[in-house]
């Protein structure tokens, strides 16, 4: 049961991948001639007769995507126009910088909006609730890039405590991570309320209510077990909207990091390394969503224990 | 028990006419915008492209050494601060709702399509669906821009795409469940097309939670505008959007801090203003429905 839920899910994961170097290769034949979009105007003829042969654009179109995947396989992407360097090398070495603004980033979202979400619930209307559920509204409909510069206008620009953007010390992290930390934390604390408002009005809490089993040990040991998958689900998710908030952050904060190469490429239209970020970002989300499922196979114990699919038909 | 029998009861007037101050607000914000948008070219003051380098990074009226000349200001190349305001509401405005439009058209087509084939037709969508979801949208924009470049139409044809994945999915599943009432098998019996049976007979059945999608894509998509403006890869100069006039003020922070602030309050407020309408629109539609978002 477990091992085929996995298997499917794993199959599910490989196809969504395909898919996505698929896209990629359609958008990348339709916008062009993939030779010149890739090495640059400017390259030589030979430059380009080698990119061809070795990319199979002499053939049937059914090779080239072959001979596509193959290349994405062995992480051949092309070179960045910019300075001719590999664009998988390019972007691999703007990868730390963009996970120590991510990770303490996630870490905030995660401490911030789960225990809103579960203390606005449990007040449920309360000024508590109401302050929570308003402030992540208001949160949920301010540009990343508006907070950002509200967090740069106050700490850096009136009080001078922290850098307005750059890298380098721990000080330079603050107002990114912060940043980072607010784009999922409103989501977050939303979705955790309503699941937990969901479980609490579920006849097993009230039987345990009835019982006289302590308030606190109802919440610990029966609502937050219960509330945690779909909490889970939409934290597979939110690494989505980590990534799209890394590039606002980086760009705000000139965050040497993947997200602001993205956009620098973008604008000069470095198709290399932009393909390379899009594929690694693919890979990266289907990845997430397929340790998300994992933990949802632990976390279920229907599925655990192999007792009925009813979990797995999301 | 009683309660939830009696706000059942209540008619919908009664619950238009009770509604909280929050939503008031929302609507009178939401209707300056729309006349804003709408008689742009007659409010604006000045040329919005018209630069006056002797009034540089002026103040707004309010701030010392403002005056009425430039309302809120004027920016580092002496335009107008509100002319172009007001433009950016009308550009952003349009570009947001005729996105929604685009997404509620791709949504309903593939959603219908999807519960009107079933088989593999549909799996298809479905996987379309996922990808959609799985990879971040900002990303796949970015990508675009990168692919084709840049124009006024191509970008929000692209931002058209945001949100087509969820109309598409709520529409498979109201379109599953119309299918199976009365009505429909109804219609069907008497040998109405598929075409006709979907766009006349279930689309007005569904039309209120797809209104409901719609209002609360269009605030998501006014952030996606703004902030790949913001970027400078959305609605390039001349024109100009909330998002870039911002991107572009981010420079004189210091100097003019109004620069900044007032399109982010005009982004916000907007926003705002429409998802508090969508929640409420849906709350009103689905009394019973908890607000799951």
């Amino acid at each position: 049961m477990m091992l085929e839920f996995f298997f499917t899910r794993g199959l599910r994961a490989l196809a969504t991948l395909l898919l996505i170097v698929t896209i990629t290769f359609v958008v990348l034949r339709l916008s062009g001639d993939p030779a010149i979009n890739i090495l640059g105007l400017d390259a030589s003829d030979e430059a380009i007769r080698e990119f061809r042969r070795s990319w199979g654009l002499d053939q049937s179109i059914w090779v080239q995507y072959v001979r596509y995947l193959q290349a994405v396989i062995e992480g051949n992407l092309g070179r960045s126009m910019l300075d001719g360097r590999s664009a998988v090398d390019a972007v691999i070495e703007r990868l730390p910088a963009t996970l120590s603004i991510m990770v303490p980033g996630f870490v905030l979202q995660l401490v911030v909006g789960i225990p809103a979400g579960i203390l606005s619930a449990l007040r449920r209307n309360t000024w508590l609730d109401r302050l929570v559920m308003t402030s992540s509204v208001v949160c949920f409909t301010m540009p990343g890039f508006v907070f950002a510069l509200l967090l740069v206008m106050v700490f850096a620009v009136t009080l001078h405590w922290l850098p307005s953007g750059g890298a380098g010390t721990l000080a330079h992290l603050v107002l990114p991570v912060l940043t980072m930390g607010f784009f999922g934390a409103a989501t977050l604390a939303r979705f955790t309320r309503s699941a937990v408002v969901d479980v609490l009005g579920q006849p097993h809490i009230r039987a345990a209510t009835l019982r006289g089993i302590p308030r606190r040990r109802i919440v610990l040991l029966h609502v937050v077990p219960n509330a945690a998958l779909p909490v889970v689900t939409i934290i597979g998710l939110m690494l989505g909207g980590l990534v799209a908030g890394a590039v606002i952050t980086e760009s705000v904060f000139s965050w040497p990091g993947i997200g602001r190469l993205l956009v620098t490429s973008v604008a000069s239209r470095d198709l290399a390394v932009v393909q390379t970020i899009l594929l690694m970002v693919g890979t990266a989300m289907v990845l997430a969503n397929f340790c998300v499922d994992l933990a949802y196979g632990f976390l279920d114990p229907r599925l655990r224990h192999g007792q009925g699919n009813s979990a797995n038909k999301g | 028990m009683a309660l939830v029998a009696s706000t059942r009861s209540r008619s919908t007037w009664q619950r238009v006419t009770r509604s909280p101050p929050s939503i008031v607000l929302a609507f009178v914000w939401i209707a300056i915008m729309v006349v804003i948008a709408v008689t742009a070219n007659h409010l604006a003051p000045y040329d919005t492209a018209a630069t006056d380098l002797g009034a540089r990074l002026r103040p707004p009226v309010f701030m010392s050494g403002g005056d009425w000349n430039h309302i809120l200001g004027t920016d580092q190349l002496g335009r107008d601060t509100f002319s172009r305001l007001v433009l950016s509401v009308r550009a952003s405005m349009t570009i947001a709702i005729i996105s929604t439009f685009i997404a509620a058209a791709i949504g309903i087509v593939l959603g219908f399509v999807a519960a009107h084939s079933r088989g593999r037709l549909e799996q298809i969508i479905l996987m379309l669906i996922d990808a959609q979801a799985a990879i971040p949208f900002m990303i796949v924009a970015l990508a675009v821009l990168a692919f084709f470049g840049n124009s006024l139409v191509l970008f929000t044809v692209l931002l058209g795409f945001y949100g087509w994945e969820r109309i598409a999915r709520l529409c498979r599943g109201l379109a599953l469940s119309a299918s199976e009432q009365g009505y429909t098998i109804a219609v069907r019996d008497i040998g109405a097309s598929p075409v006709r049976v979907y766009a006349m007979h279930i689309l007005p059945n569904v039309a209120s939670s797809l209104i409901v999608a719609m209002t609360l894509n269009l605030p998501e998509v006014i952030l996606l505008e703004t902030s790949l403006s913001f970027l400078g890869l959305g609605v390039q100069p001349p024109l100009s959007s909330l998002g870039n006039m911002v991107g572009a003020a981010r420079d004189y922070m210091e100097r003019a801090p109004w620069l900044v602030l007032a399109p982010s309050a005009v982004i916000m407020f907007t926003a705002l203003a429409i998802s508090i309408i969508g929640d409420w629109f849906r709350d009103l539609t689905d009394p019973a429905g908890e607000s799951a978002r």
